[in-house]
């Protein structure tokens, strides 16, 4: 069970006055078509990025919100996980990244026939923003209008 | 922080017209948050999926969100609901 006494104190006591950003109005969309017929796509906060590409950066104050895109056709075992959290335990999505980023088990929902398609990229963030103001109108966007740009239907969101 | 943010994403996803289930691994950020669609898995932070290395588990918890997904009878948000992990 996930609960904060995972966590250490002095984490406990910094979300305990900490204000959460609460989402006023909350945006509704319905799916459009079956998801036998939908297109998907993955975001995941464990902190995924390819081996080229720039890890997220520790040292950015409120958090990196910068984005990676992950490509669908990934071999999962190549993902290099930056998260700079101290508050989970990383040998899991270390020893098997499909439990941030399941990937594997998304390209089997498509060839099941369960959803429509899998999307040809994928978005891929640092969860540990505890300043989101410059996620919310800066940096989540445009990396969702790339998502818009492809046509995508549904999108599974994964936090570690 | 990741429960929040993941939410945060899923919202501007929602705003631009892509329909969203977002996993969570703390019910209470989910409820203080408000994403529009929710689904409360019970597992400790670093395992959203359950098991690492177990495909069949995995797939549960993606198909419990996908059924969130595809719930015509939900018209609005937010909504929580909660994952039962099957036995054995």
């Amino acid at each position: 069970m996930g609960d904060t006494s995972e966590f250490s104190l002095t984490i406990r006591l910094f979300l305990k006055t900490y204000q959460w950003r609460k989402i006023d109005p909350v945006p509704w969309t319905p799916l459009k078509k079956p998801l036998s017929q939908s297109k998907l796509a993955l975001v995941s906060s464990a902190g995924f990025v390819l081996p080229d590409q720039p890890h997220f950066d520790e040292s950015i104050k409120g958090g990196d919100t910068s984005f990676r895109e992950i490509p669908s056709g990934v071999d999962v075992k190549t993902l290099v996980e930056t998260h700079r959290s101290e508050s989970f335990d990383h040998t899991g999505v270390q020893k098997d990244p499909n439990l941030g980023f399941p990937i594997d088990r998304i390209r089997e929902l498509a060839a099941s026939g369960r959803i429509g398609s899998v999307n040809h990229r994928h978005l891929s963030c640092m969860g540990s923003i505890t300043a989101p103001g410059r996620l919310i109108h800066n940096t989540a966007p445009p990396a969702v209008r790339l998502l818009v740009e492809d046509q995508v239907d549904a999108a599974i969101l994964v936090p570690v | 922080m990741c429960n929040q943010t993941v939410c945060l994403v899923a919202a501007e996803l929602e705003r631009q017209g892509i329909s969203t289930v977002v996993l969570q691994l703390l019910r209470n950020v989910a409820e203080k948050v408000h994403p529009p669609r929710a689904l409360f898995v019970p597992f400790k932070h670093g395992y959203p999926l359950d098991t690492p290395g177990d495909p069949g588990r995995q797939r549960a918890v993606l198909e419990a969100a996908l059924q969130l997904l595809e719930d015509t009878s939900l018209t609005a948000g937010p909504v929580l609901r909660d994952y039962t992990v099957a036995k054995g």
